[in-house]
């Protein structure tokens, strides 16, 4: 039994709604749309997730606090849990963009990165 | 700190335009190249815009505000771009004189043969002037909160209501989400959503902040601090449907109603303003009616994605090189005309060289003593004389005039400077 | 209990005039305010005229004030090192039916005692100011009429006590007065009791329940009148005069008029509130100032505003005591018999900033007859030299500035052009600034475009870092105004 259900897509500024057709997880047709689009229409459906970004506490840099992001989207479902755990990260000024600030988070495989260098203050 | 005076292209503000300008200035023929911040760091307000979703254009990724500015904070850097950081511009003059000041840069008064102004934009305020009731502590522009809470390291509230549904309100509900706030509602006049409906998606929806559309504030209740707001549901004339009130109890109200090009600099400088952008009227290689002074980016009308920002900024920094190239070639072949022996003044102070190749040179001046015997009146590269002429006295109340004529055109070309003198046969 | 010869109670305009022209005498004096800053009452929100004198009822105690204390205010802005601008003002007739008004006025500032007033016509009103609703049928003009930074007045008297050995304490408010039988011997606040010979009741808008406290004047009343104000856009439209239309009923009616820092302000309307502090401002009084400037400058509109603001006049009930007067809402300036020790000044709206120097005086003329000594301390000084603005100064001066103090070239508000420097040295000043309205008030910073989105941060910095204090505890306009809640990641889920 197919059912129809509308997912408005992230994936780029424009933000089309993709009327995806699906039986349970098994997706028939998604429209309109391109393959991004699809791609998270896919995703969307099974397990949703996003890219966030965020501030970790950092000490001795210019700022008190560095911008950090994921690696890669990040299971929706599970933000409120890596926000309780990036609010007690601390790093240590100078830091390089793209530095490492914590390994594959909640065991998701995701890495939090900074999201620029930060010198000392 | 600054060590010359004049520079090929300055660039105000370091934002993704400016920085991106600074870039193209370099790379397409501009030798010194200075941009002006006037905060303490590079990347303008993008470094406060800690949300992905930038740089799909440019780099095909989905990059966090200051992850993009840094690509091109560390290309400027690499093409030795000059900085002057919490340098605040005073004036720009239409001749391309630049006054600024910093505490630590002190006064900085130099000029450029090009400018781009890349100011960037800032926050409506209309809403905020007219929406009645008190003065509390506790409205904020949505810019002002998202600076604090992501830079600066503090929460400006812990229950907010948000006026606007522009993609910064939306964002910052988020934000201010994450980081254990409650955001009551956001509330939009219009009865559409302002900001891209992927925001709307990621920060409202994905944490059940709700979105009310044809809503506004009417009054904001409270003394020192913001105690509530009180909201009213408008009709299609955003007229007030009496009877729609609610009063909602938060303690802080931002607002997230629009941005607007920032042009006070830019008016000194004799810059025209469309009134419907609210930024200068610019050509294709985005000049603006003051030949010399270029404008890129938020300045010119406010973008809704930073790519076209940066690309705008790399279209003007070519085209400030360029300019600048033009007007260095043409000082470099100036040749300045010098009082000699008893020449008061000469007019022209300096002559283009190349003028030579296509008519003579007429030059004016004054003796300081008279001659009432025949004179030499003469040109001369050091010894080298190049042109002459003969006069039966010089007087001081009596101007000479003699031409170069095109026949020096050699030998000027050689010259480092040319001396008038006025002397007995 | 500590002991003063005077206390004078509320930092109003007229508190600081007092104080400070008491400051020449050899006498301990006490100012007292409520509030986080001085001025932050009616002195900070009116009209900033210094009228001429022609608006009150002959007889009055107010046309008596007005036109003595206009007259003081070259020599006072020169002492004191505010802005002032002596340039005149207009009352403009519409239409044929208004131009009988301005002979009675004209005829009634003769009467008070204002010179040079004369009426100009139609042609040369238009010719002053181009802007002008066409169907002008005449002005009255008073070359008197001034316009002022009346906070800044307020501060500066209120320094110039205070560098004459007035002490000034803030957030300490007026409870009662301590008696020895009907005589007031003293003041109690919430910070503790004082005791004193004499004590001003200088409490503007609270001036009812402070004589009432010493049993003066029961039937007194004052009756909040909120006045609300829009500010132009300097960069939009520029107004050079100042406008009044021809008053009514309801008094001098909705202005428009030129300010020193340069932006065209309109207002007040005029409504009665209950509440002393209920400064809001209303949509129907936006709409109602903006009909009233239009009917000056049709080309006014909402538009140009870019700051909105409401102050309340303290509007009394007091009887003029001239025979032959009958008036309704006189000043009071008295030494009531029954409250010995007391200095009475209530009901003081308008005109009462430009009255403040001359209440200031007949209070001293008062205190003489009472019988105080008034010895003249021989090292008063009269001089409080002004503060410099970056922005309204030349090239030159700026330059010499930052030469002197780097911190002037770090602009801190880019709209008006504030520096660092001014805002360090407001937070020093001899009555410090202490939060952010405060500095804005002084330095004008925030009321530009932005309306202070990119400054407040950087205020907040600088007043944590100048006051020894964390960010959090930064307040906009004393406690409970503070601007941030808590460092962003000290939170529990």
């Amino acid at each position: 039994m197919s059912e129809k259900t509308k997912i408005l897509c992230i994936t780029c500024p424009k933000g089309c709604t993709l009327e995806v057709s699906h039986e349970g997880q098994t997706i028939l047709e998604v429209k309109p749309g391109c393959k991004r689009g699809h791609a998270y229409a896919a995703n969307e459906l099974v397990n949703p997730r996003r890219m966030v970004a965020t501030t970790v506490n950092i000490r001795g840099g210019l700022h008190p606090l560095l911008p950090v992001y994921t690696s890669a989207p990040f299971p929706k479902g599970r933000i409120h849990e890596l926000r309780e755990v990036l609010r007690k990260v601390e790093v240590q000024a100078p830091i390089r963009m793209g530095a490492v600030v914590v390994e594959d988070i909640l065991g998701t495989g995701v890495n939090i990165l900074a999201s620029r260098d930060m010198a000392q203050a | 700190m600054t060590t010359k005076d004049r520079y090929d292209v300055v660039i105000i503000g370091a934002g993704p335009g400016g920085l991106a300008a600074a870039i193209a200035a370099r790379q397409n023929g501009a030798e010194d190249v200075l941009v002006i911040e006037r905060d303490k760091e590079l990347g303008g307000i993008l470094q406060q815009c800690i949300h992905n979703g930038f740089g799909l254009e440019t780099f095909q990724q989905d990059l966090p505000g200051p992850s993009y500015a840094q690509r091109f904070i560390d290309q400027a850097l690499d093409h030795g771009v000059e900085f002057l950081l919490d340098t605040m511009v005073l004036d720009i003059s239409s001749q391309r004189r630049i006054f600024a000041t910093g505490k630590h840069s002190g006064i900085v008064d130099l000029t450029a043969r090009s400018v781009v102004l890349s100011m960037g934009c800032r926050e409506r305020t209309r809403a905020q002037i007219r929406i009645p009731g008190m003065r509390p502590a506790g409205v904020y522009t949505a810019g002002t909160a998202q600076r604090w809470v992501n830079v600066e390291g503090f929460m400006p509230g812990s229950r907010y209501v948000i006026l606007g549904s522009g993609d910064i309100g939306m964002i910052m509900a988020r934000r201010l989400t994450l980081e254990g706030a409650h955001v009551e509602r956001v509330l939009e006049v219009m009865p559409y959503l302002t900001g891209l409906t992927r925001n709307y998606v990621q920060c409202l929806m994905d944490f059940d902040i709700p979105l009310q559309l044809s809503h506004t504030v009417k009054r904001i209740i409270g003394h020192k601090r913001v105690e509530a707001v009180e909201t009213v549901r408008v009709d299609e004339r955003w007229n007030p449907i009496p009877g729609s009130e609610e009063i909602i109890p938060c303690d802080t109200m931002l607002l997230s109603v629009g941005l607007i090009p920032e042009n006070e600099l830019s008016r000194q400088a004799g810059v025209l303003i469309d009134p419907l952008t609210g930024g200068p009227f610019v050509d294709d290689s985005f000049q603006t009616n003051i030949p010399g002074i270029f404008a890129a980016g938020n300045v010119v009308h406010v973008y809704d994605l930073v790519d076209w920002v940066s690309e705008a900024g790399r279209l003007a920094g070519i085209s400030a090189a360029r300019f600048a190239a033009q007007v260095r070639r043409k000082e470099n072949r100036l040749v300045p005309l010098l009082a000699g022996e008893n020449v008061r003044y000469v007019v022209p102070h300096r002559m283009d060289r190349e003028t030579l190749a296509e008519t003579p040179v007429r030059l004016q001046l004054r003796v300081r003593q008279p001659i009432e015997s025949p004179v030499w009146v003469e040109v001369r590269n050091r010894t080298n004389l190049i042109a002459r002429k003969g006069e039966l006295y010089a007087r001081p109340g009596e101007i000479i005039t003699l031409e170069i004529p095109t026949t020096a055109y050699d030998e000027v070309q050689k010259a480092d400077e040319l001396t008038l003198a006025v002397v007995k046969r | 209990m500590k002991a003063y010869d005077v206390i004078v109670i509320g930092g109003g305009i007229v508190g600081c005039m007092t104080a400070r022209f008491l400051s020449r005498y050899r006498l301990n004096i006490l100012l007292i305010d409520k509030a986080a800053d001085i001025g932050t009452g009616a002195s900070a929100a009116n009209s900033a005229i210094v009228h001429a004198g022609y608006d009150p009822e002959p007889g009055t105690l107010k046309a008596k004030m007005n036109v003595l204390g206009n007259a003081m205010w070259d020599t006072l802005s020169g002492e004191l090192g505010f802005e002032y601008d002596r340039r005149g003002d207009y009352v403009v007739a519409i239409g044929p039916e208004e131009l009988d008004t301005l002979d009675k006025l004209l005829e009634q500032g003769r009467r008070n005692g204002v010179p040079g007033m004369h009426v100009i016509l139609a042609d040369e009103m238009r010719s002053r100011e181009p802007n002008i609703n066409p169907l002008v049928s005449g002005a009255l003009w008073a070359p008197t009429g001034g316009i002022c930074d009346p906070f800044m007045a307020t501060v500066a008297a209120a320094e110039n006590a205070v560098a004459n050995g007035v002490t000034v304490l803030l957030e300490t408010e007026f409870q009662d007065f301590i008696f020895d039988g009907a005589r007031i011997v003293g003041v109690r606040t919430n910070v503790g009791d004082f005791g004193c010979r004499w004590a001003v009741n200088a409490a503007g808008l609270y001036a009812d329940q402070v004589m009432h406290k010493a049993g003066v004047r029961p039937e007194f009343k004052i009756t909040p009148r909120r006045g609300e104000y829009a500010v132009l856009d300097r960069a939009e439209l520029e107004v050079n005069n100042v406008l009044f239309p021809v008053p009514s009923e309801r008094g001098k009616g909705i202005l428009v008029t030129a300010t020193l820092h340069g932006n065209a302000m309109v207002g007040p309307n005029s409504q009665i509130v209950d509440d002393a502090e209920d400064s809001a401002v209303t949509n129907d009084g936006m709409a109602e100032i903006w009909e009233g400037a239009q009917k000056l400058i049709p080309s006014l509109t909402p538009r140009l505003a870019i700051a909105v603001f409401a102050g309340l006049r303290a509007h009394g009930n007091a009887p003029c005591l001239t025979p032959g007067v009958s008036h309704n809402h006189d000043f009071i300036i008295e030494t009531p018999r029954e409250a010995p020790g007391l200095v009475n000044i209530g009901g003081i709206e308008s005109p009462g900033l430009t009255s403040a120097p001359a209440i200031a005086l007949h209070v001293i003329e008062m205190l003489r007859e009472a019988g105080e000594k008034l010895e003249e301390k021989p090292d008063w000084n009269p001089i409080r030299p002004p503060r410099p603005h970056f922005r309204k100064l030349p090239r030159e001066e700026q330059m010499k500035l930052i030469k002197a103090d780097p911190r002037f070239g770090r602009v801190i508000c880019r709209c008006e052009m504030v520096t660092e420097g001014e805002i360090i040295a407001e937070i020093h000043a001899p009555i410090p600034a202490r939060n952010y309205d405060a500095i804005k008030r002084r330095t004008w910073l925030g009321t530009g475009r932005c309306l202070g989105s990119f400054d407040m941060p950087r205020v907040v910095e600088i007043l944590a870092e100048e006051l020894g204090i964390a960010p959090e505890e930064v307040t906009k306009k004393g406690p409970g105004s503070e601007f941030l809640t808590r460092k962003t990641k000290a939170w529990e889920a």
